[in-house]
């Protein structure tokens, strides 16, 4: 039988130098959910991301992630990628002399090598590019050019969505997607990723901001604080914290040093 | 123990016993010059690590075998050398073979191609063109404390001429395949002189094969002189294997106005040394010094780079990159010259190398002489692995770490690539890169002789 979690994290812990970053973390999406996770700066909302997509910088101590069923913790992040995790990086990597094209083929055909299928024929994945390009609004010259080779904050962002759109993923985590975008382009990434959502691509969104949570909207609010979940709530709850801060949070925070999880259950 | 003396011996037998020998017949203007580069190679010796130049490169390996044949063609091998063809091949280029330094067709006169540009033997041009080989030949070259020069001056019997007259301009680029091939093994030099007279442009690419498996070394010096607002481009491919020994000095001399681009693939080879020097002896020059070199065994390949700003308002750059793997080592050494005059002198400089074993090695040696003050010059290098962060950002794409280093391998070779002036032949070096790289590339690939 299916679970019904997409993906379900238990008591997460993780450090990075042996300093604790997460301290037991738990949080559970379903498909076709959008959860957002809010939390002040160094609270180790990134280093979720990172663990979730097998990057070593920081150490899983305990805890377990199960993805469709599968121990997600036990994968390379190739494999985790393939199964349908995305991450759109806070800090998208410049790669002088991979080009784009090359970069999206590969990447592409790896997934579809995964899924036990043909590679795509030039002339489709040329279709796909351009539609997709479309869908952002891409601008063609930065699709012809290195990845994120001298590309502007911004326009980093929105390759990360456009890799998004390609490769179609089951879970996307945004981490701060919306950061050094101008309005104009908030909107059309914001858009872009509704587009590409199917109806049950589940979407961790991670932001400081309510502004993108306008757009894609979420069906749960997270605070990330210390490293752990410390309030859960809807789309209010990211109001509230635009409105007020986190003082509060902290304070309650430091009043029970319980763990919060979801009260959805 | 010092395995020189010996060799020393040897080539001094050779020098003796000369005009009997393998410089019967030599034209008078290549020979007034040899008793004295002979006595100079006497005198500087066969380089070893004291010499600055050769700080991390030892040459025993090569210079220490003992060969079978010395500087002399082996003429019944040229109907096999006809047949080879080069992997850069179906490239809209005039073509022409060379075997163990020597032109098949070695005594019959200087071809001339559409557009006016004349090629052939250097024993040809010394008939055909006196005064003009008089005029540029050994000129360019220097000794510089580096006996290999002067050997070459010395021994050397033939090699390529390359001839644009005045505004002459060929389009297509000239394809040298220098073969090494024999059943015997060569120490072959060759001397090559290429003239690119004002307002004329050239393009050549050489490609280094040894297609067969016996034990080689080659001594080349070629001078190029390129005169005002003329443009010159040189592009070698060095293919060959881990048993031979491939030497390179290159002298390329520039007036005003002018434009020149050296660059160096190095794909394979056991020794390699390139030594790229460009004199910048006119206002307002510019000139472009790249290489690429991809090593593991135990390879060393290394590059030596001297730019010489003499006169003001110059532009120069230096790229170089490897990659090294095994117990490969690779050597960097770049000199970058701004003399008192040479105001408003612009030179870069950049080497970076990338290292994927615990035991491959790469040096780096920057060198800064500047006598003028109103100068911009920079240089930077840099040696480490892979970066890992680009391998994760790869990977996070669901891209295998295999092919993912591959990826950021060939993307810092690209680097160098993408500055081959010849679209279809950036392509098809680009493939071949990517083929040493996956470690599919041979030196039988694509060869009609199939001597194995
Ligand atoms: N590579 C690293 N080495 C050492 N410490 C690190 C490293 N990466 C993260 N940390 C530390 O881990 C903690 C959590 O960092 P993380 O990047 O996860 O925070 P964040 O919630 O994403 O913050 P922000 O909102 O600023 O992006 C911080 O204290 C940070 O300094
Ligand atoms: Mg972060």
């Amino acid at each position: 039988m299916q679970t019904e979690f997409l993906i379900q994290i238990k008591d997460l812990k993780a450090s990075i130098d042996n300093k604790e970053i997460l301290k037991g973390l738990s949080l559970e999406v379903k498909p076709g959910e959008i959860h957002a996770i809010m939390g002040p700066n160094g609270s180790g909302k990134s280093t979720l991301a990172n663990v979730l997509t097998g990057r070593e910088i920081a150490t899983v101590t305990a805890g377990t992630v199960t993805f469709e069923g599968k121990n997600l913790l036990e994968m390379s992040p190739e494999e985790r990628a393939r199964e349908g995790i995305f991450l759109s990086f806070q800090y998208p990597i410049e790669i002088p002399g991979v080009s784009m094209v090359n970069f999206m083929k590969t990447a592409i055909n790896e997934q579809r090598k995964h899924r036990g299928l043909e590679p795509l024929s030039a002339s489709e994945f040329l279709r796909q590019m351009r539609e997709k390009k479309e869908l952002v609004e891409i601008d063609s010259a930065l699709t012809n050019r290195s990845v994120n080779e001298g590309f502007s904050g911004g326009e980093k962002k929105k390759n990360e969505i456009f890799q998004m759109a390609m490769l179609e993923p089951r879970l996307a985590l945004l981490d701060e997607t919306d950061s050094g975008l101008d309005i104009d382009a908030l909107r059309i990434v914001a858009n872009g990723v509704n587009k590409i959502r199917r109806p049950d691509t589940s979407v961790i969104v991670i932001t400081h901001y309510q502004r993108l949570l306008d757009y894609i909207v979420p069906d749960f609010v997270h605070v990330l604080y210390d490293g752990r979940i410390v309030k859960s709530g809807g789309p209010e709850l990211a109001l509230k914290l635009e409105e007020r801060g986190y003082d509060w949070i902290r304070k309650e925070a430091e009043v029970s040093e319980e763990t919060w999880t979801t009260d959805r259950k | 123990m010092d395995y020189r003396p010996e060799v020393i011996n040897r080539l001094t037998e050779l020098w003796e016993t000369r005009d009997e020998g393998l410089l019967k017949g030599s034209p008078d203007i290549y020979n007034r010059y040899r008793a004295e580069a002979f006595s100079e190679f006497l005198r500087l010796g066969i380089p070893d690590r004291k010499n600055e130049a050769y700080k991390y490169t030892n040459l025993e390996k090569s210079f220490g075998y003992k060969y079978e044949k010395y500087f002399s063609p082996v003429p019944g091998d040229f109907r096999e050398a006809e047949k080879f063809h080069c992997e850069v091949q179906d490239l809209d280029v005039w073509n022409m073979v060379l075997l163990n330094g020597f032109l098949p067709k070695g005594d019959e006169g200087l071809a001339m191609l559409p557009g006016g540009l004349w090629v052939g033997s250097m024993k040809a041009a010394a008939r055909q063109f006196p005064s003009l080989v008089e005029k540029h030949y050994n000129k360019y070259a220097q000794n510089e404390n580096d006996g290999l020069v002067p050997l070459n001056t010395a021994l050397a019997s033939d090699g390529l001429f390359l001839y644009a007259p005045k505004n002459t301009v060929y389009t297509k680029p000239i394809q040298i395949v220098n073969l090494l091939h024999s059943t015997q093994d060569i120490f072959a030099q060759d001397r090559n002189l290429l003239v690119v007279e004002d307002g004329a442009q050239m393009s050549l690419l050489v490609c280094d094969h040894a297609i067969s498996p016996q034990h080689y070394l080659t001594n080349t010096v070629t001078e190029v002189y390129v005169g005002r607002n003329a443009r010159f481009e040189i592009i070698r491919v060095q293919n060959q294997h881990n048993d031979s020994g491939k030497i390179t000095h290159t002298f390329i001399h520039q007036e005003r106005d002018s434009f020149a681009s050296s660059n160096n693939i190095t794909l394979h080879g056991g020794l390699v040394r390139n030594a790229t020097w460009h004199r910048l002896n006119g206002e307002n020059a510019e000139t472009h010094s790249y290489g690429l070199f991809l090593a593991d065994k135990h390879q060393h390949i290394a590059n030596f780079v001297k730019v010489d700003h003499a006169a003001p308002n110059c532009n120069s750059t230096q790229l170089f990159k490897g990659v090294l793997d095994d117990n490969a080592s690779g050597a960097f050494n770049g000199r970058i010259m701004v003399h008192k005059d040479a105001q408003k002198t612009n030179a870069f400089q950049s080497s970076n190398s990338i290292i994927m074993s615990d035991t491959a090695r790469m040096d780096t040696k920057p060198q800064l002489e500047i006598y003028a003050d109103d100068v911009k010059c920079s240089h930077g290098a840099t040696v480490g692995q892979l970066d890992e962060n680009a391998l994760f950002y790869l990977r996070s794409r669901g891209i295998d770490a295999k092919e993912a280093k591959l990826m950021l391998m060939f993307g810092f070779a690209h680097d160098v690539i993408k500055n081959i002036p010849i679209e279809a032949l950036r392509e098809r070096i680009d493939n071949l890169v990517l083929q040493r790289l996956r470690g599919e590339l041979s030196r039988c690939a694509s060869c009609a002789i199939q001597c194995n």
